[in-house]
């Protein structure tokens, strides 16, 4: 059965080590529903946090395809209920009048958004929340404004286990053959 | 090694010969010049064969790899150059074969505005690289050398590309010292076997009724050719190679079941079928191996040793996954078993290769036969080869009947394209193979079809005298497709017979001795006039027509459903 299923990779920084992991994904028709890259606590590592619709048996296969690239430290594959996740959106709304100005900032106490700037003629709003929850608040609360962008951010996420890196590396560096 | 106020050109080919290499396959063009011009200068360390193509030269790479367990290395300039290397990088990929291969490219300032011959290199080969990278500074060279060739040598070899800048070939380098990489941080090709799991493995084996082992390429790779004969004589295990692994276990042994496979022999394929633990050893249960997977091996408990991870339970699940080299793996099996007889189970060997004598072998080597078969000119050439032979095939019914009737021994190297199914591999991968051993025979079989893939190499044989024997089982058609044809299309030959040019006289033109042969007698004394002939030779054996390989897998079947003859016209 297909599900999401969600990578943390920990990666050296080089150019090009994107294209290398979603090549992957591509050669076998994988969506890649979100994809975030950033820094994290680990010196010298970056990561990838990749979300995917498909079957264990195939995000299995992949996280090692993905593990066995030279530059790539470590893979991690987890399930929606082992991650705790989050999306950023921005949502720029035109403001023709005070009464406008009003309704909006009526949203921010009940919708736990916040006003994140705000010019002559325009406000944007910032909410973060579960990619359905940032959709929903556009289709249903923001249905009576005029809406001229709305971005979301990819998921982030944090993982629920509670081993280190640091130790799985070590672990790993041990269980290595030397020639 | 240290020197000051070189270019970067220098750098690399100090770089090369810092990694041993004394030879490069390689072919010219304005953004690899200047690497040939210092080249030139050290013409007594490091010599360059001049293929006539660039996928000739990778090929070469490649042959000249697997003949001498060496990294091979080829060079192509940028764009068209770099282009033609794609088909055997990814061919090396397949096949798990190391090579580095250089490619030059424009300045870095012209990267992405479509300078002339500007191609993305790095972009295209990600997908059949182990590794890949651009060199766009002069500083960069020593350390990225060194990784190419630790990442192309190490775990499960493979191929690396490094794309080099003009201007970083020319750019001078203050200092330049190299070191040879011996570790990567976030890399680690090799693991030890673990100890738990390879107790388990010695218990299933000690206990099996009916086990089977399946050699494949890793074997090779891992030079554990002694663990395999140890461990299959200690408990008569018969065995069975991959394509790529017939020569980790000999011929003439009476454990040796056969090639395994879609045309592999029937008591390796059918003891696949029938046996309770199966060991398998450096492959990776390709489709041409298994059939439907999910009939293969069905009463087996699978042992899978492999030194990539990412190739246990990926096509079949492992009873015991094991990951780590297949040499250390064995010998730590080794110390563990107990010598057992197993005369009911080893004596099938036998009774399934007398099945398969009386139904193909003996027909496809009948030398009263009217028309030549390609078993039978494969049979005249091996008979008479002495022991440590290099046989290098191209791909087709050919490669078929080479893998089936060369009789391969741990003493050959057998030089085939096996993942990629390469036509046009044989001739430059010969190539190859003869600038890394001496010495020895090197004969390369072919259709009349690859032949004509490369046929150009001739030239390269040519110009360096590299005593190649060139073998053309030549049937007037592309083989294999007529025999898809014949079987699953309803007998349409599409193509026709191929309309092919005098290959005697493009030998001749060539300045390369040859003779077409049509009968038992002329081969007989062509093949002795082609191991007395110093230097290159050519046979073109005209073989029968319309004849098809057998045994062959059915359509949707596995090993057990091998048959010597299929009814025409399936679906
Ligand atoms: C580069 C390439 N193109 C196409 C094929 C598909 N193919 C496989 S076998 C074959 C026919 C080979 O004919 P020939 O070289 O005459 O050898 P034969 O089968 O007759 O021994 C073809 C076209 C291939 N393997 N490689």
């Amino acid at each position: 059965m297909k599900k999401k299923y969600t990578f943390l990779i920990y990666t050296e920084n080089h150019i090009g080590l994107l294209n290398r992991i979603s090549i992957i994904f591509t050669r076998h028709k994988v969506n890649v529903e979100t994809l975030n890259t950033s820094s994290c606590v680990h010196e010298g590592l970056h990561s990838f946090v990749i979300t995917i619709i498909s079957t264990l048996e195939q995000a299995k296969h992949l996280a090692k395809c993905i593990e066995k690239q030279v530059e790539v430290a470590k893979v991690f594959l987890y399930r929606e209920d082992q991650i705790i996740s989050q999306c950023l959106a921005l949502y720029k709304i035109a403001v023709d009048s005070k009464d406008t100005l009003r309704r909006i900032k009526s949203l921010v106490d009940t919708w736990n958004v916040r006003i994140f700037e705000q010019e002559e003629e325009f406000v944007v709003l910032e909410k973060t929340g579960t990619q359905a929850n940032l959709e929903m608040f556009l289709k249903n609360n923001l249905r009576d404004f005029d809406v001229r962008e709305f971005i979301q951010s990819a998921r982030i996420i944090v993982t629920k286990p509670m081993g280190k890196l640091q130790d799985v590396l070590a672990r790993r560096d041990e269980a290595e053959e030397r020639e | 090694m240290r020197y000051n106020n070189i270019s970067g050109a220098e750098a690399i080919t100090l770089a090369l010969i810092a990694e041993n290499v004394d030879i490069v396959f390689g072919y010219p063009g304005g953004a690899n010049l200047p690497i040939y011009d210092s080249f030139y200068n050290h013409g007594e360390k490091i010599s360059h064969i001049l293929l006539r193509h660039e996928q000739g030269a990778v090929h070469a790479a490649e042959g000249y790899a697997e003949a001498s367990g060496k990294v091979g290395v080829c060079m192509a300039t940028s764009g068209p150059g770099a282009t033609n290397l794609l088909t055997g990088i990814a061919d090396a990929m397949l096949d798990s074969v190391p090579i580095v291969c250089i490619t030059g490219q424009v300045n870095s300032e012209d990267l992405g505005y479509d300078a002339f011959q500007e191609t993305d290199v790095v972009g295209f080969s990600m997908p059949v690289t182990k590794w890949n990278y651009q060199i766009t500074t002069a500083d960069e060279i020593a350390e990225t050398i060194a990784k190419a060739f630790y990442i192309a040598r190490s775990g499960r070899p493979g191929p690396v590309l490094l794309d080099i800048t003009k201007n970083a070939q020319l750019s001078i380098i203050k200092e330049f010292e190299y070191h040879q990489c011996t570790k990567i941080a976030n890399y680690h090709p090799k693991w030890k076997p673990i100890v738990d799991k390879i107790d388990t493995a010695a218990a299933l084996l000690n206990n099996a009724e009916r086990p089977f082992m399946v050699v494949g390429h890793g074997a090779l790779i891992s030079k554990c050719r002694d663990e395999v004969r140890t461990l299959a004589e200690k408990l008569n295990i018969p065995v069975g190679c991959t394509l790529k692994g017939l020569t980790a276990f000999s011929s003439d042994s009476p454990l040796f079941a056969g090639m395994v496979g879609l045309h592999g022999n029937y008591a390796a394929n059918m003891m696949t079928n029938e046996c309770d633990v199966l060991l398998a050893v450096g492959m990776r249960f390709a489709d041409r191996v298994t059939g439907n997977v999910k009939k293969y091996a069905p009463k087996a408990k699978i042992i899978h040793i492999d030194i990539d991870f990412a190739e246990l339970n990926k096509v079949k699940r492992a009873y015991v996954p094991i990951n780590a080299d297949a040499k250390s793996a064995l010998k730590l099996i080794n110390e563990r078993i107990t010598p057992k007889e197993n005369p009911k189970w080893v004596e099938k060997i036998a009774f399934y290769r007398q099945t398969e004598l009386e139904k193909i072998i003996n027909h496809d080597l009948d030398p009263n036969a009217e028309e030549l078969r390609m078993g039978r000119v494969v049979d005249a050439v091996s008979s008479r080869l002495p022991m440590g032979a290099v046989c290098v095939t191209d791909v087709g019914q050919n490669q078929m009947a080479a893998a089936r009737y060369f009789r391969h021994t741990v003493s050959d190297c057998l030089i085939t394209s096996g993942g990629l199914g390469t036509m046009g591999f044989a001739l430059p991968a010969a190539i190859g193979a003869a600038n890394a051993i001496q010495g020895c025979n090197i004969v390369a079989f072919m259709g009349d079809g690859g032949f004509q893939m490369t046929m150009e190499e001739l030239g390269a044989i040519m110009q360096y005298r590299l005593p190649i024997k060139v073998i053309i089982l030549n049937n007037k058609y592309l083989g294999m497709i007529r025999q898809l044809q014949d079987l699953y299309y309803k007998g349409h030959d599409y193509f026709k017979e191929l309309q092919n040019p005098d290959f005697v006289k493009i030998a001749a033109a060539y300045d390369i001795p040859a003779r077409r042969v049509t009968t038992q007698s002329e081969l007989n004394q062509a093949v002795e006039d082609m191991l007395t002939t110093p230097g290159p030779f050519l046979i073109e054996a005209q073989v029968e027509k319309n004849t098809n390989i057998y045994p062959v897998i059915k359509t949707g079947g596995s090993a057990g459903d091998q048959v010597f003859e299929l009814p025409k016209n399936q679906e």
